[in-house]
């Protein structure tokens, strides 16, 4: 339904642009038999076919209308960390990114005799690790996932001094 | 139930299948409007013929089923005749399939019209905008005719806001309009509608476009008459732009017959309770927001849902929930046990959220929900909802490459609990065979049975198999089954099974599968009773087209996109069945091609006593 009007490669109005298009849409030449090849290279970062799923715009759309309004809402998630008296509130919406959401937090447990640990040198902070618990209540790390999919299924956040997570994290980098 | 009107399958209905069905091979399709039958304008019958006639007619008007219709007046001229004097509402499948001066001179009496446009496939972006379905033709027609016209649904069509005019102005009775997956209209002809049909009893607006530009947005609320109205149904869920709650407010107070009413998303739970005041009566309601629309993080003391709710005696259906906040829920606990409907198809739930909600609706036989309650959330559902006749499970995130959280242990769960299912469509990214096969077991009762395994190509996650043995069994194993869509990953085999065994499929719905013309070959030569088959991405040719031949004149349509089918392979079809309308569709195209692409991207066959439309744009060459 777009104007094709833009030069690009590819079959014509088979690909709705959300993603670069990194494997052309394979048809079968009529002596082709089978398209079960198709399966076997499915880059993670694929190409949206037009229609597919078969949900229609109406079911669809509405998520993005839903996201909005909770985008003007404010998305506080309370904000604890290991050995502090009480815990801190934020509004997610208040952060473009991760890196801003972790100057933030400095900010906030900088009150704190221990915040002054809670560097920032590259990626991570030296002594603590952030992670957050998700939807489903599970404790994940901050910063695996693009920042809009952190945006909805963060609950809260948690600040660790966890000895072992942190020596997970260093032995893996 | 209503609910089954928004789908406007003919595949959900009950009660329409075909009492017999002649084998004859000209008149195998049974739910042809217009079927063939004697030429119109004979010459009046004799003095007692004509007694016979009158007795005729008198019985005639008792019979409501369109395939009874169609078989009664194939009998004789007279029949013919009385049958078209009797027949109240017109039901046409395609627009394109018969022209409307030659629907409105057969039927002089109708007063419910019931019209569908544009394939199925639109829906998902595949039909070009501009491709047609314009409802312009049909209405002025109407107009003329049917003075007595009381009903109109239109379904894919475009409809415009003269076009609405047109109906104000032209049908003093009227009472009904529903517009399912419509566009092409503003509140500006909702106004029209509102103000001129006094006797406005239905107006639904289900799933459709509007064109509103947001500084143009008219105050169509306002425009009821100020009396006591007749509204017994008003859904606007789907007209996005804001409006005048006041308005509505005092609406719903002068509308006492009013049983169903659903709000669009501006309406907060604060001015949700106002409106349940007013109508306490409702049977069904479409909340708008479910969250407070007080600042965020306080809630409104005057907020008192649970006695809104708890009055409501009558709610049997609920919807809408968009924006959830599930501390709210509980307010809807004293009717659930009530609700024969529930739709939480925008509420993003987790099965705990779920829980309390779903264990209370011991009566529900519709359900509709987003795939975030997980398997563990349609556990609770079979396990409380012995009376499930339809589910619908819709994907949180709609891209193929998405996290679900459903899978086959929740279809497995369904089918071990809801064992009167009629009706699933399940999204979900992981299935098994086995979980396919037991619900085939399970549920005997399904007629339509559409899964959705959202990445292409997709096998048994535990065998590693293709889903063919799934399929296989479902059509073997439920034998009431018109509807059915499929996906994974699928051989020819898959085909094979539907082609012997789904005798009764009229819908079939195919994307991403098959391997050789020989799939589509055995659908065709199969299935006898296909009606409609739309067919994406799949690796069928020429010869398996031109295969079907024999059958198309017994099918409303046929739709194949993104297979492997050229100009050659159609041609040789539009010119072997004269009454089939063939369109090559393309995309982006503005003005005419001198040089004919040889692949065919799109393909829409329907037959048709009107011949090729005189509507159609430059992107749609009929052959």
């Amino acid at each position: 339904m777009d104007n094709d009007t833009e030069l690009r490669l590819g079959l014509p109005g088979s690909v709705e642009v959300k993603k670069p298009r990194e494997t052309p849409q394979k048809r079968s030449s009529p002596d082709c038999t089978s398209v079960e090849d198709d399966n076997l290279d499915r880059p993670s970062a694929k190409a949206q076919i037009v229609g597919w799923p078969p949900v229609r715009s109406y079911m669809k759309n509405n998520f993005h209308l839903m996201k909005n309004k909770a985008d003007m809402a404010g998305r506080y998630v309370k904000v604890s960390m290991d050995g502090a008296p009480y815990l801190r509130k934020v509004d997610l919406k208040n952060y473009k990114g991760y890196k801003e959401l972790r100057e933030a937090l400095e900010n906030l447990f900088g009150c704190f005799s221990l915040g002054e640990i809670l560097r920032m040198d590259g990626k991570y902070s030296m002594e603590y690790t952030i992670a957050y618990e998700d939807k489903d209540g599970d404790l994940m790390l901050l910063g695996d996932v693009p920042w809009e999919i952190f945006l909805s299924s963060c609950k809260k956040l948690r600040i660790m001094t966890d000895a072992l997570g942190n020596k997970d994290r260093e032995d893996s980098k | 139930m209503r609910e089954e009107i928004s789908d406007m399958s003919e595949d959900d209905e009950t009660g329409e299948r075909a009492r017999w069905a002649p084998d004859l091979s000209k008149n195998r399709s049974d739910d042809s409007d217009s079927g063939p039958g004697p030429p119109i304008g004979d010459s009046p019958p004799p003095f007692s013929d004509q007694i016979l006639e009158n007795v005729l007619e008198n019985v005639l008007e008792f019979l409501t089923s369109r395939r009874d219709r169609n078989s009664a007046s194939a009998v004789c001229r007279s029949w013919y005749r009385a049958e078209a004097q009797t027949r109240r509402e017109l039901f046409i499948g395609n627009c394109y399939a018969v022209a409307p001066h030659r629907a409105v001179e057969r039927f002089q009496s109708i007063k419910s019209v019931v019209l569908k446009g544009k394939p199925r496939f639109a829906d998902f972006n595949l039909v070009p905008f501009g491709w047609g379905a314009h409802f312009e033709p049909w209405v002025k027609s109407f107009g003329a005719a049917y003075r007595h016209l009381e009903r109109i649904c239109l379904k894919r069509m475009s409809v415009t806001d003269k076009d609405l005019t047109i109906i104000a102005e032209s049908f003093p009775l009227f009472k009904d309009l529903t517009l399912i997956c419509c566009e092409g209209f503003s509140t500006f002809g909702l106004a029209v509608i509102a103000e001129r049909c006094r006797h406005l009893r239905v107006l639904d607006l289900i799933e459709d476009y509007l064109e509103d530009e947001d500084d143009e947005v008219v105050d169509w609320i306002s425009r009821f008459p100020e009396t006591t109205t007749s509204l017994e149904s008003l859904v606007f869920d789907c007209v996005s732009c804001p409006f005048n709650f006041d308005a509505l407010e005092r609406l719903v107070a002068r509308s006492p017959s009013l049983q169903r009413l659903r709000v669009n998303h501006h309406v907060a739970l604060e001015q949700l309770r106002r409106l349940m005041a007013r109508a306490p009566q409702l049977t069904h309601l479409g909340t708008g927001t479910f969250r407070s629309g007080a600042g965020f993080g306080e809630v409104d003391p005057n907020l008192d849902l649970v006695s809104a709710f708890g009055a409501s005696r009558s709610l049997v259906c609920l919807s809408g929930f968009r924006e959830i906040e599930p501390e709210f829920l509980p307010a809807i606990y004293p009717i659930c046990a009530n609700l024969t409907s529930l739709n939480f198809s925008f509420a993003n739930l987790t099965a705990e959220e779920l829980n309390p909600v779903i264990r209370r609706c011991h009566n529900l036989q519709t359900f509709w929900v987003l795939d975030s309650v997980g398997d563990e959330g349609l556990q609770a559902v079979a396990e409380t909802c012995r009376d499930l006749r339809e589910l619908r499970v819709f994907p949180l995130d709609p891209s193929e490459d998405s996290d679900s959280s459903v899978s086959d242990i929740g279809l497995q769960f369904i089918s071990e609990g809801c064992r009167k299912l009629r009706s699933i469509l399940y999204f979900c990214q992981r299935m098994t065979n086995a979980a396919v096969v037991a619900m085939s077991k399970n549920c005997p009762d399904l007629v339509v049975f559409r899964l959705c395994i959202m990445g292409r190509h997709l096998p048994d996650r535990i065998t590693g198999e293709p889903m063919d043995a799934g399929f296989r069994a479902i059509v073997m194993n439920c034998k009431k089954l018109t509807r059915l869509s499929v996906s994974g990953l699928l051989t020819d085999k898959a085909f094979e099974y539907i082609g012997c065994y789904g005798k009764l499929i009229r819908t079939l719905s195919v994307a991403f599968a098959g391997d050789s013309d020989g799939g589509l070959r055995y659908v065709l030569e199969g299935c006898t009773r296909l009606q409609k088959l739309e067919i994406r991405d799949s690796p069928f040719g020429d010869a398996s087209l031109i295969s079907g031949l024999p059958f198309y004149y017994n099918m409303r349509f046929l739709w194949m996109s993104s297979c492997n089918l050229s100009m050659r392979g159609c041609k040789e079809v539009a010119r072997n069945k004269p009454n089939l309308v063939v369109e090559v569709i393309r995309d982006g195209v503005e003005e005419e091609e001198e040089e004919e692409i040889e692949a065919v991207e799109k393909l829409y066959l329907y037959r048709s006593l009107a011949g090729a439309r005189t509507d159609a744009p430059a992107f749609v060459k009929i052959l």
